[in-house]
């Protein structure tokens, strides 16, 4: 298949990310991987995914924007952009009438808002722990031996949800536990996390100045139980893309491209 | 007599062979300076090249000088040493003769040189709160272990708390009292919300007439009014010409940043009434005269121009001076080194006291969220900025409490954007390099962006 291509990767802590757009813009390919231990390894693996899918070789890449966590372990980059202006970019890109977006990712949870042409105008982070995020999700996930897709779904059906008053890993881990010793019900605590982290973004959220429409982004926006929490605390509904977690890599992508059109 | 004579030969010795260990590790210094220059000669180091101020060497001397002469003060029994806060009014210890000790600038070194961790655990152990300002925990983990990188501070004979910068000292400094067993004189100086108001002026002026008093009381000897006033205008000189580097720095490009100013303004804080002080500073505007002249900049190519609010950071000072000149961003004001010199609307010649009672209430931070937003504004203005750093500092509430407001403010009425780093003045323990960079890539990313639509 002919090139040329330009590839956004997005090394996240948890997933490696990667995608092709043409010459137009167009998404043609986008691939993801688990991190693993080795954030260069990740990288050259998902990219290599993306240029098999894509019938491509390295050659055929015009240019290739790094971005995430890991973003300084992508061999082959022509430069690296932060998350956040990756995901306001593919945001806005997908979604021309955004004006903001939440993403929760593995390790850290942001909100960003942007101004009518998709500048960024504000943006706020949490990274200061786990706490709220998709590694907060899974620990929690695992102790209540919940698949993971599960949590989403089982959590929607609780009456109502117990209350967690802590989003720190460890504290909440110590507080489900013993919320199941006395007898409640795991969709309950499931329903309960999933608030607990609303609470979390929405703060966030409020310093930054919310207005519709709101992207999610990132691994958990496929939690609907997460989602819809989300949705009553900032009192928006969210806008989950298909892929909300190759977001950040289409953005760096698009970036790239912009990048060679200078 | 002859005894007191001999105690003063012995310290002039001590003296000697201190400076001359001091310059022997600025030689060291400069040798390896030398070494670092010819390392780097061939690597580029990220394109940020930096020609090094050189009044800092000056000021090593001059704060080493000062503090072994304080340590000279303590065995000497007719010194006397007075611990006191970063905003008190130290003229009329100097004008009594009486060698002031600032504990936050020893704190500050504990921060800079990295010790604060393990000092402020000492505290924590002892069950001061972690939620306590770094600067009291590092301080009082000081004293308990004997530990500090200048090798403590001198004992105080009393001790001088000035409310005017936070609620915190008043505490602490009631625990020093405790712990040290001293007289405490306390000045009391109100929160001023809106325009400073006369009766604080007149209720802070009665506070520093009783000082004079009390401090003439401990040493046995009244002060001298014409010792004071000299004080005072040397005060004021050295005030002036720090103010004026400072206003160098709207200079584009910048001579020096604020990175620089954190460290420059040393003396202001423990050496103004003195001659020394002036003598300093007017060594440093020459040679930021001579950096504008010569077109030095203290951030090659300088592209951006920030502000910074909040106390340094002093253990990641060399990280965010990298990290933003990589983006050609030069810091050039900030809140913090202006602390120092904040002048009072009302002046008046005839009424010294009362006039240094407004000046000593006239700080950013004993003022409310009006005052706080025309004061960024203004440097906004005159320094030409595209934005502001804000440290929301966990260990000083007084500076951090309305900083989100005021962001809020600027970026909305104001257009100026905002980037508020989490982090504490000297406890490293909440820092981390990846995670503040990433947001330090975001504000830059986004701040490019904004300017270059803008220009478009
Ligand atoms: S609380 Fe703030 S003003 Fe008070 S001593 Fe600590 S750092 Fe200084």
């Amino acid at each position: 298949m002919g090139g040329p291509y330009f590839a956004g990767v997005d090394v996240g802590s948890a997933t490696a990310k990667a995608v092709l757009v043409d010459a137009a813009g167009k998404l043609c390919v986008h691939v993801v991987v688990p991190s693993g231990g080795n954030l260069t390894l990740a990288a050259d693996k998902v990219l290599a995914a993306a240029l098999a899918q894509a019938d491509a070789v390295t050659g055929d890449i015009a240019a290739l924007i790094a971005t995430g966590y890991g973003r300084e372990s992508v061999a082959g980059r022509t430069r690296s952009v932060t998350e956040i202006t990756c995901h306001a970019k593919g945001a806005h890109a997908l979604y021309p009438d955004a004006r903001s977006v939440i993403d929760i990712g593995g390790q850290d949870s942001k909100a960003i808002s942007l101004d009518p042409t998709g500048m960024i105008r504000k943006f706020e982070m949490n990274d200061k722990c786990a706490a709220g995020t998709g590694r907060f999700l899974e620990v929690m996930a695992r102790t209540l031996e919940v698949p993971l897709d599960e949590v989403g779904p089982r959590a929607l059906t609780a009456d109502r949800p117990a209350k967690i008053s802590s989003t720190c890993t460890v504290f909440a881990e110590s507080e489900v536990i013993s919320l199941l010793a006395q007898g409640e019900t795991v969709e309950r605590i499931l329903a309960g996390l999933c608030l607990a982290i609303s609470q979390r973004v929405n703060s966030l959220a409020t310093r930054t100045g919310m207005a519709p429409r709101v992207i999610m982004t990132g691994g958990v926006a496929k939690n609907t139980g997460v989602v819809r929490a989300i949705e009553k605390a900032i009192g928006f509904p969210l806008t989950v893309p298909e892929e909300p977690q190759i977001m950040g890599a289409l953005g760096a992508a698009l970036l790239a491209r912009a990048d060679a059109a200078k | 007599m002859a005894n007191r004579i001999g105690i003063k030969v012995q310290n002039k010795v001590k003296e000697v062979v201190f400076m001359s260990l001091l310059r022997g590790t600025l030689a060291k210094r400069k040798l390896d300076q030398k070494i670092a220059k010819l390392a780097g000669g061939k690597k580029k180091s990220n394109g940020v090249k930096r020609i090094p101020i050189k009044t800092a060497d000056k000021m090593k001397l001059l704060m080493g000088r000062y503090y072994i002469k304080a340590k000279i003060a303590e065995k000497d029994p007719d010194q006397k040493i007075a611990w006191i806060t970063s905003g008190g009014p130290v003229e009329i210890l100097h004008a009594a003769g009486v060698t002031p000790i600032y504990p936050e600038n020893h704190a500050a070194m504990i921060g800079t040189t990295r010790m604060a961790d393990s000092l402020c655990s000492v505290a924590e152990d002892q069950g001061y709160s972690r939620d306590l300002c770094s600067y009291a925990r590092s301080d009082f983990g000081s004293i308990l272990s004997k530990k500090s990188p200048i090798g403590g501070s001198p004992r105080p004979d009393f001790l001088v708390c000035c409310n005017n910068i936070c609620g915190t000292v008043t505490k602490w400094y009631q625990e020093l009292q405790r712990i040290f067993d001293v007289p405490l004189i306390m000045i009391d100086a109100p929160y001023q919300y809106g325009d400073d108001r006369p009766e604080a002026i007149d209720y802070v002026k009665a506070q520093l007439q009783e000082m004079m008093d009390k401090v003439g009381q401990i040493t046995g000897k009244p002060i001298q009014w014409s010792r004071f006033e000299e004080t005072v205008y040397r005060s004021k000189e050295a005030l002036q010409l720090w103010r004026n580097v400072q206003d160098m720095l709207a200079h584009r490009p910048a001579p020096m940043n604020s990175f620089d100013t954190f460290i420059h303004l040393a003396p202001i804080v423990t050496l103004r009434g003195t001659p020394e002080c002036i003598e300093y500073y007017k060594t440093l505007q020459a040679e930021m005269q001579g950096r504008i002249r010569n077109g030095i900049a203290s951030v090659e190519g300088e592209k951006y121009r920030l502000g910074w609010d909040n106390l340094a950071i002093w253990y990641k000072i060399q990280f965010l001076a990298k990290k933003f000149g990589e983006y050609k961003a030069a810091l050039v004001v900030s809140t913090y080194a202006k602390s120092f010199c904040y002048e009072a609307p009302y002046q008046d010649e005839k009424d010294i006291l009362r006039t240094m009672a407004a000046n000593y209430i006239a700080g950013y931070i004993n003022h409310g969220l009006d005052y706080r937003e025309r004061e960024l504004l203004e440097m906004a203005e005159k320094f030409h900025l595209d934005g502001f750093v804000m440290h929301s500092n966990r260990s000083c509430r007084a500076y951090s409490f309305g900083q989100y407001e005021l962001a809020r403010r600027m970026e909305e009425k104001y257009g100026l954007p905002t980037i508020m780093i989490e982090a504490d003045q000297s406890d490293t323990r909440s820092w981390s390099d990846e995670q503040i960079g990433t947001r330090i890539d975001a504000f830059m990313e986004s701040l490019i962006a904004r300017k270059n639509a803008a220009a478009k």
